[in-house]
């Protein structure tokens, strides 16, 4: 059913269709309208879901950690700042193979602080071990929580995963969006059923110590797990389609790649600015296109290869940094080329929209436009020079 | 995949602890035992054990029942003595361990 | 060997007052019992992969988030309408209760949740080495508040953090301190805070012969020692009431300390043994510790 929402309100709209049995989560902006609305949810009785109001983001992943472990679905979200505070919690869930499924409002990291959207807090967190999912506008943001609960629940993954909306510009943008219905997501999404739980009918140990001679198997498996996800991922986007009549890829979408000779890589909201550009620049005769990554991690290398071992000239856009070398995505995608037998003849970095900095239509013809020349590493748009002149003598 | 992550329940009986004792192993001398039950409730390995057979939590030994039966498991004792320490009838002795009998 | 739901096997060091006490708060608590254990002694020695000596479901996550994960899996067993079945007990040292941990806890109770928390205080962080921490008592001996080589150094200068009060100031139904020299007194005050619908502190005084230097055949007797000189008093609060004290003929500090190697150096420090004899007393005074008549 067609609904005119705001992002935050669509998630939890989506989140109460799965179910959850313990809901926890700490206010940041710009999550906040999310849970904020699971929470008249719950207390109007539209949802019957314990909501833990904990003192920290620390405490909420922790919350959703000892639930899932007790053979209960539960739902947590966070931003920037909470993201990092409850990092260690993050990489404790994955290593436990506990599916915790999370909603991130991307946003900049402190310091500076600054409340405004950029990729740094998750992209920062992308060796966590969680399957990481990028959002390009509402409609996509709430069927990805679909796809990341029958994802991260399936009996050969049990992997968590975080869903990323761009803050502000998904959170609380509004948008036409195709509601599901309860009984379309009870056929796409089973009761959680996991192989290992708290249970005093059958007792178990969970999170013991492993000391060397066991660690890196388990280390091993969650990688591997991960690896086995870039095939399952289709599959469920596939099952999704015929449910709920919407197509994704869930690994990356290519946008006008067929005569491409100028591709922008990205993730995220940016990616329905470089749409509307590639379809004006297409109007003109100019041949460019856009490869959008929505899965982060697992990295899909090879997808990647496939739709740009052909394409002339490349550019990826970061909107995170790797303070002191190349910046992320960018790296990870020159990776994919290296010792293949087919490359484009450049790849350019380009970092935009830290933040909150607005990428508009020109950003976006500008970077197409500087494709045109040599390769650039690591070149940042629309850049102030004047404000670097700061001293404090 | 999943790997080394989840230990089954009591798994740790396979560790066998007695090596560890160094000098000292308890004799249960069975004499004078008023099956107070206390060198089974303070066992720090939870080895000592009796007729009938007790919980460690005092409900399944009504007092007086079992004298003189306690007796330790030297597969884990570690030898630490704090059962001859409370044992109120001094009843049980810490005494030199011969190392050929102690189990490897 | 008896039935438990601590089993032996695990590596814990000879005569430790945590694993003994361990067992008897899981053996009284009894197998519809979930466990959520904070990084430390217990969770190193008794769930060494693939060997376990829990029988009873178990997890343990990180350092300082045991209340925190309990509170998700008694969320969990509301969900699934358990509640009343179901027992959830989080177990933590002194420094995973007190010092990293006590927002986690602070939490807990205040959010009124269905769990027993229980600190098995070995006052230090003994896991990692004997560190001095919050619940650490005045003038120890540990490896970060080493007495040195002048004579005005003493050890540990600050007194221990009053977690009992802390945990009974949230306004939860029981708080107790309890002593591994006390066995049953502990496994009656468990079976009874179980009994509590809502939060629940019970702190239990648990020696470590290594990090206290004592012998390990000393263990019930220094647990003792603390109780009767007045050093670690064994009460109960009931809705912030106290309602019970275990008395006391009070014996001199110096009994307690001159056992242990942790205090050893106190002897050369009479004013110091005055300082603790001061909190003894005070302690004495402030519960009501010493027998009439």
């Amino acid at each position: 059913m067609k609904e005119f929402l705001e992002g935050s309100q669509a998630i939890a709209e989506v989140i109460k269709l799965c179910r959850p049995g313990v809901i926890s989560a700490y206010p940041i902006t710009p999550q906040t309208h999310i849970v904020e609305g699971l929470a008249k949810m719950c207390a109007d009785g539209e949802l019957d879901s314990q909501f833990v109001n904990v003192e920290s983001e620390h405490s909420a992943a922790s919350v959703v950690l000892g639930a899932v472990a007790t053979g209960v679905r539960a739902y947590t979200a966070t931003s920037s700042q909470g993201l990092f505070y409850m990092a260690e919690v993050l990489y404790n869930i994955s290593g436990m193979r506990l599916p915790v499924i999370m909603t991130v409002a991307a946003r900049s990291i402190s310091a500076p602080i600054n409340i405004w959207n950029d990729h740094q807090d998750v992209v920062s967190l992308r060796d966590a071990g969680w399957i990481q999912l990028h959002a390009e506008d509402i409609q996509e943001a709430a069927d990805l929580h679909l796809i990341a609960y029958r994802l991260g629940e399936d009996k050969t993954m049990m992997l968590p995963v975080m869903v990323c909306m761009d803050g502000f510009i998904l959170t609380h943008g509004v948008e036409t969006v195709n509601m599901p219905i309860q009984e379309e997501v009870d056929k796409f999404l089973p009761a959680y059923n996991p192989p290992y739980k708290l249970d005093v009918t059958n007792p178990m140990t969970l999170g013991p110590l492993v000391d060397p001679d066991y660690y890196m198997e388990a280390r091993f498996a969650l990688n591997e797990t991960h690896k086995e996800a870039l095939a399952l991922i289709p599959k469920i986007t596939a099952e999704f389609a015929k449910v709920f009549g919407r197509n994704y890829n869930g690994l990356i979408e290519g946008y006008q790649l067929n005569d491409a000779e100028r591709v922008i890589v990205a993730m995220g909201s940016v990616c329905g600015t470089i749409k509307e550009v590639v379809d004006e620049l297409k109007k003109k005769g100019k041949k460019v296109g856009l490869l959008k990554i929505t899965s982060l991690r697992p990295f899909p290398a090879m997808h990647i290869y496939q739709a740009l071992k052909n394409i002339p000239k490349v550019a990826v856009i970061d909107r995170a940094l790797s303070i002191g070398s190349f910046a992320p995505l960018s790296a990870e995608v020159k990776a994919v080329f290296f010792g293949k037998p087919k490359r484009p003849k450049a790849v350019s970095s380009f970092i935009v929209g830290l933040g909150g900095r607005d990428i508009t239509k020109d950003s976006i013809k500008e970077i197409f436009r500087l494709l045109t020349g040599k390769e650039k590493q690591g070149e940042f748009i629309d850049l102030k020079p004047e404000l670097l002149k700061e001293s404090y003598e | 995949m999943f790997g080394p992550l989840i230990c089954k329940p009591g798994a740790s009986r396979s560790n066998k602890t007695g090596p560890w004792r160094t000098e000292f192993r308890p004799k249960f001398l069975k004499k004078n035992c008023i099956a107070c039950n206390m060198c089974l409730i303070v066992c720090p390995e939870a080895c000592i054990s009796s007729q009938p057979l007790a919980l460690s939590d005092g409900k399944g030994a009504l007092s007086g029942q079992g004298k003189n039966t306690y007796d330790f498991d030297p597969d884990y004792c570690k030898g630490c003595g704090i059962c001859a320490a409370v044992c109120p009838k001094q009843d049980i002795e810490m005494i030199k361990e011969d190392p050929a009998l102690q189990k490897g | 060997m008896s039935k438990t739901l601590f089993n032996s096997g695990h590596t814990a060091c000879a005569g430790c007052g945590q694993s003994m006490a361990a067992r008897l708060v899981v053996d009284a608590a009894g197998p519809n019992t979930i466990v959520v254990n904070n990084t430390g002694c217990l969770e190193v020695f008794s769930t060494k992969y693939p060997e376990s000596s829990w029988g009873v479901p178990w997890i343990h996550s990180l350092f300082e988030n045991g209340a925190a994960v309990a509170s998700g899996v008694e969320s969990a067993i509301k969900y699934l309408g358990k509640a009343d079945t179901i027992n959830v007990i989080a177990q933590g040292g002194d420094g995973g209760t007190a010092d990293i941990g006590l927002q986690a806890l602070s939490g807990m109770l205040e959010r009124g949740h269905n769990i027993l928390y229980v600190c098995f205080d070995n006052e230090a962080y003994e896991n990692t080495g004997i560190q001095r921490s919050g619940l650490t008592p005045y003038g120890a001996n540990t490896t970060t508040t080493p007495p040195g080589a002048g004579a005005k150094s003493m050890g540990n200068i600050r007194y221990k953090k009053p977690m009992p009060e802390i945990a009974n100031a949230h306004g939860i139904p029981y708080v107790a301190t309890a002593s591994a020299g006390f066995p049953q007194d502990l496994q009656r005050k468990v079976k009874k805070a179980i009994s509590i619908k809502g939060p629940k502190y019970i702190q239990v005084h648990s020696p470590c012969p290594l990090g206290w230097r004592h012998e390990t055949s000393f263990t019930i007797e220094v647990a003792k020692l603390a109780v009767e000189t007045g050093l670690y008093p064994l009460i109960e609060y009931e809705f912030g009431m106290i309602s019970s004290r275990r008395q006391i003929i009070p014996k001199p500090v110096e009994e307690y300390l001159k056992v242990q190697g942790r205090f050893k150096h106190l002897f050369k420090l009479p004013e110091e043994i005055k300082k603790i004899q001061e909190i003894a007393d005070n302690n004495i005074k402030k519960y009501g510790l010493k027998v009439e008549g």
